[in-house]
């Protein structure tokens, strides 16, 4: 409904990392200020001052070899649920297909596969995977979000089908050793150089070409994307087929790195992937978002837990009720900050004798719903 | 489907009394169609269960066993009630994805408060269930249309919280049988009349919740809310809805009714820690989906969503009872989700074009 009435720059001011039309008239400074990654650094700033006053550990080179690592998967899941998630869609599958690559990986090496064919065999499974539930949204024209409850459902009982309540554990030490170990002498982890250069890869694919001018267009305003010419079907099929792939990816990482294959690991982390997604400034409606933005807010949460783990009085759950306030804070402050500017903005000039509420209403109208889809 | 198109008003009229108003005889034609598919998708319902039911039964007598009959059906209960409330909030386009957490926040409260009043009667601790889950609910709701956050990111950072602060609130702790009072505990085991008392609150909150939003205003303009529009029910405020307090209320709702779960919950079981409930929102979501609740709000009914939750818990058991791998169970339940919303999407397109074949066979006549 009002898609079809906001332009996609309109949609939310504060939240849209390079809008120039909002910030045209302001310093750079002011414009950098204003940008949704600068509060997320500044908070990462502030966790890691926290995380050094409650231990002298938490800066050191091990606590961040730790404590990036242990982020490795939710950072890649977090990747294609960015580009997801900016066309408006969502996969909350994500973890399931990395349990099932797990499971694949695991029952197969028990089978007596070499692990160089066990491994692309994992990424077909997780391409399979996505391939089903893209082509569920877009050749069935299903919505997203029901589709991938049910194959969040799907994928990991066939993870259980596929391996049992058993766990193997035997890997082979030349992978495992790639996955607990650090990249050439640096305190840096394998999978986080690994997720790194995909980062790379993913920010010059979404801020860079066509392509990623297309995702936001779909996420802006799906029919109108249709209509100028844009293949939405085709560009959604595929980016669920990355999404697959990618999972799997996280998948053979976690069971390499702990060295263990099981159907249930991994429960839960299609959330705190989408966390740190809608927390880095995507919309969840879709249309704008920036991977730098979901790189910072990955940077946030594993902060965050790593600080508040490395206290041993303090608890644990701490970490959930942080992430929860800060996932609803992350939409609702800007929300707050536009209505307080367009208050303030309607009283400068409101002195104006009109009906009341009508022109009010006129002006919070596109600025508030948009918010209401950011 | 045969003839109805001479005299449409007194059949709109008599399938709902006072829904959405009835301004054009066209509109209360398209409803009884409508109404007619709905009605057949809670009858698939039934022949589905019925013969999930019949064939396990018939391949394992041991599934008529009265305790593996009442094992499920208390079991569904508690998911059941939880679904009422879900349905309400997705019909309105919004999802609620903290219940779980609610769950263990109430029950983990309702217990510790009973376990240490040994005296108190038990229905003090089920509304203080109740009053918790409403909080939070109206927490989520406030969030939502106040606060303009997309229910999917508020539920989400709830789900987080609540679940946080229901650890924080046991410290650890965990409720036992033994601590809680018999009275209290008796509701999860006992009978009234012959049946089960969880049964019978859950088919109290099914009926209410199922005529409320059947019958009442109060419950059509929740399906206003939900089929106009995804920014909060555009077109249902500018015709005059107060859209955002209803769907508050709708959050609110569901948020007591998860308390009540919680109550449910803490009764049948007897053990309550943190983790309880773990993972309820999605299986709630499910039966609701299951039972043709429409995931982009503005259709589906709170007795379909009941059957739903009636037929997941019934696959469940008759996997069990058939000694089928347990591992087959959850991979059964995602493939009946996607089934059941493929076969929505087939209806939706059939009764779009029956409604369309009407409207031009109307024109042609006129």
């Amino acid at each position: 409904m009002s898609t079809m009435t906001s332009t996609p720059s309109g949609t939310a001011p504060d939240r849209t990392p390079d809008a120039p039309k909002t910030t045209a008239g302001e310093s750079p400074v002011k414009a950098f200020l204003g940008r949704w990654e600068t509060l997320i650094l500044a908070l990462i700033v502030v966790v890691f001052l926290v995380g050094q006053a409650i231990s002298t550990e938490f800066l050191t080179g091990d606590s961040l070899t730790s404590g990036t690592a242990d982020f490795a998967e939710y950072a890649l899941l977090a990747l294609p649920l960015t580009l997801i998630i900016a066309t408006g869609e969502i996969d909350l599958s994500v973890a399931s297909i990395l349990a099932l690559s797990s499971a694949v990986m695991g029952s197969l090496w028990n089978a007596g596969l070499p692990m160089e064919a066990i491994i692309p065999i994992c990424f077909v499974v997780g391409a399979v995977c996505g391939a089903f539930n893209g082509w569920l949204v877009t050749g069935l024209g299903l919505p997203s979000l029901a589709v991938t409850i049910g194959t969040l459902a799907l994928f990991r009982g066939l993870a259980f089908v596929v391996l049992g309540d058993e766990s193997v554990t035997s890997f082979p030490a030349a992978y495992t050793d790639w996955g607990f170990g650090n990249f050439a002498g640096t305190p840096v982890p394998n999978p986080i150089v690994l997720f790194l250069v995909l980062a790379v890869l993913f920010a010059l694919v979404l801020h860079r070409t066509p392509l990623g001018r297309s995702i936001f267009a779909i996420g802006a305003n799906k029919e109108a994307a249709r209509f100028s010419g844009l293949r939405v079907d085709r560009i959604q099929f595929r980016l669920f087929v990355l999404s697959g792939v990618i999972a799997a990816l996280a998948g053979i990482i976690l069971t390499l790195r702990n060295s263990t294959a099981a159907g249930n690991v991994g429960e839960g982390f299609e959330l705190t992937a989408i966390a740190a997604v809608v927390l880095g400034g995507v919309s969840i409606f879709g249309g704008t978002g920036t991977i730098g933005g979901v790189l910072l807010a990955l940077i946030l949460l594993a902060g965050i837990q790593k600080a508040l783990n490395l206290d041993p009085d303090i608890s644990t759950y701490w970490v959930q009720i942080v992430t929860g306030i800060l996932l609803v804070g992350s939409v609702l402050g800007p929300n707050i900050a536009a209505r307080v500017r367009e208050a303030r903005r309607i009283n400068t000039r409101g002195a104006r004798p009109t009906r009341p509420g009508r022109p009010a209403e006129a002006q919070t109208g596109p600025g508030g719903e948009g918010n209401t889809n950011a | 489907m045969s003839t109805p198109v001479s005299t449409p008003a007194p059949a709109g009229s008599g399938a709902s009394p006072s829904g959405a108003p009835v301004d054009e005889p066209r509109r209360s034609g398209g409803r009884r169609v409508v109404d007619k598919l709905i009605r057949a998708r809670e009858l698939g319902l039934i022949v589905v269960l019925a013969a999930i039911v019949l064939i396990t039964g018939i391949l394992e007598p041991a599934f008529w066993n009265a305790d593996s009959l009442s094992d499920t059906v208390l079991n569904v209960a508690i998911i059941a009630v939880m679904t009422a409330g879900m349905t309400l909030v997705i019909v309105t386009r919004n999802i609620d994805l903290s219940v779980g957490s609610i769950l263990a926040l109430s029950a983990f409260l309702c217990g510790d408060l009973l376990a240490k009043n040994p005296d108190m009667p038990w229905i003090v601790g089920v509304l203080l269930a109740v009053v918790i889950g409403a909080a939070c609910g109206l927490l989520n709701g406030v969030l939502v249309t106040w606060g303009r956050v997309p229910a999917l990111v508020v539920t989400l950072g709830t789900m987080y919280a609540l679940r946080g602060v229901a650890f924080l609130v046991t410290g650890g702790r965990q409720i036992n049988a033994q601590d809680l009072p018999d009275s209290f505990l008796k509701l999860g085991s006992g009978s009234v009349l012959g049946v089960p008392t969880l049964i019978l609150v859950a088919l109290v909150v099914i009926i209410i919740f199922w005529f409320v939003t059947r019958d009442f205003a109060w419950g059509r303009q929740l399906y206003a809310i939900g089929s106009s529009g995804r920014s909060g029910g555009h077109a249902a405020k500018l015709a005059g809805l107060k859209s955002d307090r209803r769907v508050t209320q709708a959050f609110v709702i569901s948020g007591a009714l998860a308390g009540l779960g919680g109550a449910m919950f803490a009764a049948r079981y007897g053990t309550v820690d943190a983790t309880a409930g773990q993972g309820y929102e999605l299986r709630v979501i499910g039966a609701a989906v299951v039972g043709g609740v429409a995931i982009a709000g503005g259709s589906g009914s709170v007795l379909g969503a009941a059957i739903g939750a009636v037929v997941l818990g019934t696959i469940q058991t008759a996997l069990i009872v058939l000694k089928i791998d347990d591992f087959w169970q959850q991979a059964a339940v995602g493939a009946l989700i996607l089934v059941a919303i493929a076969l929505d999407r087939l209806i939706a397109n059939q009764s779009e074009a029956l409604l369309r074949q009407r409207s031009a066979r109307r024109r042609t006549a006129a």
